[in-house]
């Protein structure tokens, strides 16, 4: 029998991450998403993990790429403004390709805000904070026992795609306290490494049809380079444009060519929906009470909730513009994955908006007004 | 031309050490380095302290960050890590905490190191984590062109100095021994075989370690400030070398442009990584 | 009972999150859905703390408290604040100690010594947290009491379990109800 306990968002966090393998993490104090560094404080030691606490946010994540490129599955953890001061070092793991997990505990901004409470102003950050063009998976929790499985699949993507993955959490989610089954066993990916590290010289090398590189962890023998500027398989830098051009082609490929595995989301009701709520993260509990709500009233209302924010779920959602009449887009910031979903619409129904940035949550009966609505 | 070309050179006939071929990579080169620039001999002198002390270089962790000096990871033959600016420390700190088996050396720049990552210098200092930092310090941001740096002399010039340098500059070591560095030292790259002990004894100590070391810069800083040749910096090097014990009774007066070497500060603390085993040890036994 | 929300309120230090978190934590060890959340300002201490848990026999949308069945204010500043726009039926619980009690039309209003329990009988103002718990669950029938012990206990700091067990039966014996 799996154990059913009470646990609050951010802890499912780091009880998800240390099931995935987590077995290392660096983080700076930060309401509201301190509690993962300090469950994190008490837990890894426990499996034999290792915890610190460094000076500040930058160092944090450089930190957690230190480790994950010496083997460790890594995690660090912050809120708005730290999520911004990581953002240079967001981009060298996404150019090197070192496996690590991102938390990003969402709250009212911008600059210091209101610390305690919440917001998704950071959708559009996760995407595209770091400089130059890279490659990027978000995800992104409604409920503590999805920030559990989340937190997982985090990690193997994480290990999979040898990238980077941000996990968007939010105050309403993380400080949320609900029962959760946590189960005895749970499906963990490892990254691509490679057999005999002294023999393959060229760590970034990728055989013809494959985009994701084997490399054996730092201290194996296989005694290669990385490099924040563009290099060669070897990891040295180069100038060349050419290298440059087939680097870039094959790490935005490695995540735009594989849209199914990485791509979610959740469709509820939808079938003979009329009128779909898009949501995603803490809204999506608003939204799941008003729907039941327009249902009670006779109106035909259904849930589009994309679980990976980024890449965005433009083909589901394209779907869901062919037959629906309205969306009603429901996000806790002045308008962010709107945009997008107007994008995918293109016209083809009508896009009504609900959003706040008051430091209070979006009320099921504020979405249900938006669903009534002509 | 900078640098030497040493690709398609036979080991047999070139004018090169065997030191050399062991550990640098030689098809990455030539080096960036300017003609005359002292990373080279810096390089060389850690690849020396390595070599006396038999450290397989499969074990062997390089960190670098951004600027010239930090092109020196990719040069050498171990497991390199070229990081962003200031944060070589900050990545350092992660390796070695997530495997103490590696011997793990910071090769950074004035600027990388004092500067932008001056915070996690001294973090590292007061955490007494097992890191050998060795400070290419040319008192000048070269890789951008000339900038003055936090070790840039009051009253000396740079692109971004024009008038005359009106900061304070730092001394890197001692601000490490402030901030509670357990193994301090300083070198030159003129004072060649001291300076190898002095990286060598870092290497070894248990603890924290840095070694600044004295570098020159003729293209930028040389230029900017009438220094001369490359060959007239490194006989100032020599002619205004203090040893380390003798410079302890100087005054700061006294001291104002000399160029000091040897070992500030040694002394014992406990070792980060081994006092967080310690902590793992309470819940699992025989864990690495 | 298919679904209680409740709003705990005091001030910061008074303890109303970890009340909130006892009867979570007994709504899930008697396999029941449970939400609980908390608003609060940056003070540890001081300012007003807000606490809610929703249990429910089913599964939870919204895990906001959005009508109230049940509100307790330990202060007057947080009754000044909660005890507005409640809505019809809501039974208000409101500590002996609050001089001045607002006109609330439709709430069954409950005054009880909560904290002079807590200081007086218990022993320790600290424990005023527990005494709530206890007049709570005795008041609403949330959950079995065995269920609300092992709570209590899942939650306290060892070595606190005789004072608070004590706490625990002394807001029980308020013998509250409406």
């Amino acid at each position: 029998m799996p154990k059913r306990v009470l646990m609050q968002g951010n802890e499912a966090c780091v009880e998800g991450a240390i099931a995935a393998g987590m077995r290392f993490f660096a983080g700076y104090p930060i309401t509201p998403s301190t509690e993962i560094a300090e469950v994190s404080a008490v837990r890894l030691p426990q499996v034999g993990g290792h915890f610190v606490q460094m000076e500040d946010e930058i160092a944090s994540i450089a930190c957690a790429i230190g480790a994950s490129t010496a083997g460790a599955k890594a995690m660090t953890a912050t809120s708005g403004p730290g999520f911004s001061l990581k953002q240079e070092n967001l981009g060298y793991a996404c150019l090197t390709e070192i496996p690590l997990v991102v938390v990003d505990v969402q709250r009212s901004g911008p600059s210091t805000g209101l610390p305690t409470s919440p917001s998704q102003g950071d959708v559009m950050m996760s995407r595209w904070g770091t400089h130059g063009d890279h490659p990027i998976i978000v995800i992104s929790p409604s409920s503590v026992k999805e920030t559990y499985e989340l937190a997982i699949r985090c990690f193997n993507l994480a290990e999979k795609y040898r990238q980077p993955v941000i996990f968007l959490m939010d105050e309403i989610v993380g400080h949320l306290r609900e029962g959760i089954e946590i189960p005895e066993n749970v499906e963990t990916v490892d990254r691509p490494t490679v057999e005999h590290p002294t023999a393959k010289l060229a760590a970034y090398h990728v055989e013809p049809g494959q985009l994701v590189p084997a490399m054996a962890p730092f201290g194996h023998g296989q005694r290669y380079n990385i490099s924040g500027l563009f290099s060669n398989e070897k990891g040295f830098p180069t100038n060349s444009n050419e290298l440059t051009e087939e680097k870039m082609q094959r790490i935005m490929h490695k995540i735009s060519d594989n849209y199914d595995d990485i791509v979610q989301v959740e469709e509820t009701g939808l079938e003979d929906a009329e009128v779909a709520v898009f949501c995603y993260g803490g809204t999506t509990r608003a939204a799941i009470t008003a729907v039941e709500e327009a249902r009670a009233k006779g109106i035909k209302a259904g849930i589009f909730r994309p679980v990976t924010i980024w890449p965005f779920a433009e083909r589901e959602l394209d779907a869901v513009c062919k037959k629906v009449k309205k969306i009603v887009v429901a996000e806790h910031n002045y308008g962010q994955l709107l945009h997008e979903v107007e994008r995918v619409a293109q016209g083809r129904c009508k896009i009504s908006f609900i959003g706040k940035v008051n430091g209070t949550v979006i009320t099921p009966d504020e979405i249900l007004a938006k669903i009534e609505e002509e | 031309m900078a640098g030497v070309n040493m690709t398609g050179v036979s080991p047999k006939t070139a004018q090169v050490s065997d030191l050399i071929w062991k550990y640098m990579r030689p098809e990455n080169m030539p080096h960036i380095w300017c003609p005359g620039c002292g990373h080279g001999i810096i390089m060389r002198e850690v690849a020396q302290a390595v070599e006396n002390l038999g450290i397989d270089r499969d074990k062997l962790m390089i960190v670098s960050g951004i600027g010239c000096s930090s092109r020196a990871a990719g040069y050498m033959d171990a497991n390199t890590l070229h990081t962003t600016h200031g944060r070589a420390i900050a990545f350092a700190t992660g390796i070695k905490i997530a495997n103490p088996e590696l011997e793990v050396i910071v090769l950074t720049g004035d600027g990388d190191a004092s500067a932008i990552g001056g915070n996690h210098l001294i973090h590292a200092c007061r955490r007494n984590i097992g890191l050998t930092v060795v400070v290419m310090n040319n008192s000048i941001y070269g890789m951008t062109g000339g900038q003055y740096s936090p070790t840039t002399p009051t009253g000396e010039f740079g692109t971004t100095a024009p008038y005359g340098n009106i900061d304070r500059d730092f001394d890197v070591a001692q601000l490490a021994i402030g901030a509670g560095a357990t193994y301090a030292a300083k070198g030159s790259v003129y004072h060649v075989p001291q300076t190898v002990k002095l990286i060598e004894n870092g290497i070894k100590h248990k603890g924290f370690s840095i070694i600044d070391v004295a570098d020159v810069c003729p293209t930028y800083y040389g230029r900017k400030n009438k220094k001369g040749s490359a060959v007239n910096m490194m006989q100032y090097q020599k002619d205004n070398m203090v040893p380390a014990d003798k410079a302890k009774t100087m005054t700061e007066e006294e001291l104002k442009g000399k160029i000091v070497v040897g070992l500030l500060k040694e002394t014992e603390y406990p070792e980060y990584t081994e006092e967080y085993q310690k902590i793992i040890d309470r819940f699992v036994k025989g864990a690495k | 009972m298919s679904k209680m929300e409740l709003r705990l309120a005091g001030s910061g230090g008074q303890g109303v999150i970890l009340a909130t978190v006892i009867l979570a934590e007994a709504a899930v060890i008697a396999g029941k859905y449970t939400a609980q959340s908390q608003s609060y300002g940056p003070e540890a201490r001081g300012g007003s703390a807000k606490a809610e848990v929703i249990i429910s026999d089913d599964p939870i949308g919204f895990t906001k408290v959005q009508k109230p069945s049940f509100l307790m204010a330990l202060t007057q500043d947080s009754l000044n604040k909660y005890g507005k726009n409640l809505p019809e039926g809501c039974i208000v619980v409101v500590d002996d100690s609050i001089e001045h009690i607002p006109d609330m039309p439709g709430c069954k209003v409950l005054t009880l010594p909560i904290l002079s329990t807590a200081r007086e009988k218990v022993g320790r103002a600290q424990t005023a947290n527990i005494v709530a718990v206890g007049a709570i669950n005795d008041l609403l029938h949330l959950v079995d009491h065995e269920h609300l012990r092992e709570a209590v206990l899942s939650r306290i700091p060892k070595g606190t379990e005789e004072l608070n067990m004590k706490a625990l039966e002394m807001g029980m014996a308020l013998n509250a109800s409406v």
